[in-house]
């Protein structure tokens, strides 16, 4: 079978399973609806997280942008990772004993307060649209680069599948179709990852591979034959970083509280039944999502090892086929500057005249090409095209979750209209789903132009946010509502400035250069910044004025106790 | 300081309880600290000069080590807390 009938095949057979799921697991009152009813196994809620926290950009990009930054890549595998430590320890059980739907239902009971609500409100519609447009637009790229449909036809398809299991079943419907979804993902990341490894080092787990020799006999570790290939080239070397220690320290540090603080990521929590569930759902996602992000910079040292020795050197014409398939995408490209029929590569723009490299690569080839660079099996190409799509749905539709959420409990049934039933309520709930997808697609068909700055914003306005007036309504029960909304509204306006100034180079002429970076940090790692000051925001304002009443004082001494977790989820 | 009473009332068992929370919770974020900040970033280069397997220790603290030990941290946090929780019979 064609590589084409193969995927059709596997995405036809995984899109029935979703939809299957969703009509199984249809919600039937609003408790469903926001939390699944509160009884998800926190294994199953564990392997519903990972998949609703590793995006489209986990799973395709991630280990080539590792594969071309080396060292510096990994800022994202342990500022992705290491957040779940945090949110085990300091988030996820306090929020699961004070038992509510959302972030915004937190911050607006224990800052006695709709403007702390509001502004909850509108940080986690602001987080969750800047990233779900990420995610359609990868459903259009899986769709036009396996099934050879346009990107908005791609788009359009992917949101129908989203609109049918999200609006139907809620939470109870993704949670399961995310279950699924996590064990096509990771299945079709590993099947590809673990034949080059036996391929390229002789070990079976990527793992082992990746501090193992490379199986020519040479008795060479792989990662050592890399950074001699790199020194070969002009590269620096790939185990050592180019970027500055303070900035690798603040933006690990900025994606770890970031990913503590995404409403999508905290909401799941909400769904097991116990404040111990909580707390080990935590582990068992933290693991799912592990083994991924540990094979990522296996895969991202093999491929990068591969591609030179494959390409670097190289006549065109006994260039691999895959290379030619790749070349018509766009996604890899040579300009031959020196008229010789021979590949060079080596560092820089090849677009650049004055540097030798004459070779474009994008980042995403790395997962997309590696099963054709391998030569592995048809059914395999389509396997990780079933992958992206699952890795791409889940995340989407864990985010349209939380903004439909928004505007049906924060916003109508919290402020606007409290006497509404549950059955309205739900409706609303629906409606908000439905039109959170279409705007998403919106953003998926007519990409904003800065949508690399708004996925770090993202992390930088949760990192900003939430994580502080979370942290302090459960560890310090003096902090109050005014000491709350300061450091928020300082929080995020610090990060929205200086991602406005030096990344999109808004009110000024240019965007200002790295050397004028406030101590050396880069707009990625600034939510470290912003973040220490809401803290300290927070603390200065609370301490100058009125204690919070002894009603909210109550809830404080409440959550920090597990005991009678189940009798408050149902209120 | 004085022995704790034969039968402490509640109040004080909630902030005894919370007082060990407080302390596994700074032990654990120290250890979360140093596997990744420290090894994988601000003693990299130092431990760069040591090796597990073909690869760097800094290195492999950086996109391997640090991730194994934040799994682990997550498990023992959790058997920690759920001996604790019995031990003042908060449990569920």
């Amino acid at each position: 079978m064609t590589v084409q009938t193969w995927t059709f095949l596997i995405v036809g057979l995984t899109f029935a399973l979703y939809i299957g799921i969703a009509i199984w697991a249809r919600a039937g009152s609003t408790h469903e609806f926001y939390v699944a009813g509160g009884g998800v196994h926190p294994v199953a809620n564990g392997l519903a997280t990972a998949a609703d926290w590793m995006s489209a950009a986990s799973f395709l990009s991630m280990a080539g942008i590792i594969s071309f930054a080396g060292y510096d890549g990994s800022v994202y595998l342990m500022g992705w990772t290491g957040g779940y430590v945090l949110l085990a320890l300091l988030l996820a059980p306090y929020l699961r004993k004070f038992g509510k739907f959302t972030v915004p239902d937190f911050i607006g009971d224990r800052y006695y307060s709709n403007t702390a609500r509001s502004v909850a409100v509108v940080c986690a519609i602001v987080i969750s649209f800047t990233y779900v447009a990420g995610q359609m637009r990868g459903v259009g790229l899986v769709f036009s680069r396996f099934l050879e449909v346009e990107i908005d036809t791609g788009v359009y398809i992917g949101t129908a599948i989203v609109f049918f299991y999200a609006i139907m079943g809620g939470m109870k419907g993704i949670t399961y179709t995310q279950v699924a979804q996590y064990c096509v993902l990771i299945f079709a990341f590993m099947v590809p990852a673990i034949f080059i490894s036996l391929n390229m080092t002789g070990h079976f787990l990527p793992q082992l591979g990746f501090i193992g020799e490379v199986s020519d006999g040479s008795g060479v570790a792989l990662l050592d034959k890399l950074d001699g290939l790199h020194r070969d080239l002009g590269f620096a070397e790939y185990t050592s970083g180019q970027k500055s220690t303070i900035d690798v320290f603040a933006i690990t540090f900025a994606l770890m509280v970031g990913t503590a603080g995404l409403p999508h990521v905290i909401v799941r929590f909400f769904t097991v039944p116990k404040v111990k569930d909580a707390r080990i759902s935590a582990g068992w996602a933290l693991l799912f999502i592990a083994i991924l992000y540990t094979t990522a910079p296996a895969i991202a040292a093999f491929a990068r090892t591969n591609l030179i020795d494959t390409i670097h050197n190289q006549p065109y014409a006994e260039i691999p086929e895959w290379f030619t398939k790749w070349e018509t995408t766009g996604l890899i490209a040579w300009t031959d500057k020196n008229a010789d029929g021979i590949i060079t590569y080596g560092p820089g723009l090849a677009s650049n005249p004055g540097v030798t490299n004459e070779l474009y690569i994008d980042n995403d080839i790395m997962v997309l090409a590696n099963p054709e660079i391998a030569g592995l099996p048809n059914w395999v190409i389509a396997l990780v095209a079933a992958g992206g799509l699952a890795a791409a749905l889940s995340t989407a539709a864990g985010l349209l979750l939380v903004i439909s959420t928004a505007l049906s409990r924060d916003l109508m049934k919290m402020q606007i209209k409290p006497s509404m039933s549950d059955r309205e309520e739900l409706w609303w709930a629906r409606g908000g789903a439905a039109g959170a997808v279409v705007v998403a697609a919106y953003f998926g068909i007519h990409p904003p132009g800065f949508v690399a700055a708004t996925v770090a914003l993202a992390f930088g306005l949760a990192a900003a946010s939430f994580f502080p007036a979370i942290v302090l309504g459960i560890f310090d029960k003096r902090m109050n509502r005014e000491g709350a909304v300061a450091g928020m509204v300082v929080g995020i306006l610090l990060m929205f400035g200086y991602m406005a100034v030096y990344k999109l180079g808004w009110f000024v002429a240019e965007v200002p250069p790295a050397s004028s970076w406030w101590f050396g940090i880069s707009p990625e790692g600034f939510g470290t910044v912003a973040m220490l000051v809401n803290f300290a925001v927070s603390l200065v304002v609370s301490r100058l004025t009125t204690p919070p009443p002894q009603a909210v004082q109550d809830i404080v001494e409440d959550i920090r106790i597990p005991r009678g977790a189940g009798e408050a989820h149902l209120h | 300081m004085p022995s704790p009473p034969p039968h402490p009332t509640s109040q004080d068992r909630r902030t005894a309880y919370w007082r060990e929370n407080l302390r596994y919770l700074v032990i654990l974020l120290s250890i979360w600290f140093v596997v990744s900040y420290g090894f994988g970033i601000l003693l990299a280069e130092p431990l760069n000069h040591y090796r597990i397997g073909g690869a760097r220790l800094g290195f492999w603290f950086a996109q391997q080590g640090s991730i194994y030990v934040f799994v682990v941290l997550i498990f023992v946090y959790v058997w920690l807390m759920n001996r604790l929780d019995g031990k003042y019979g908060f449990g569920e």
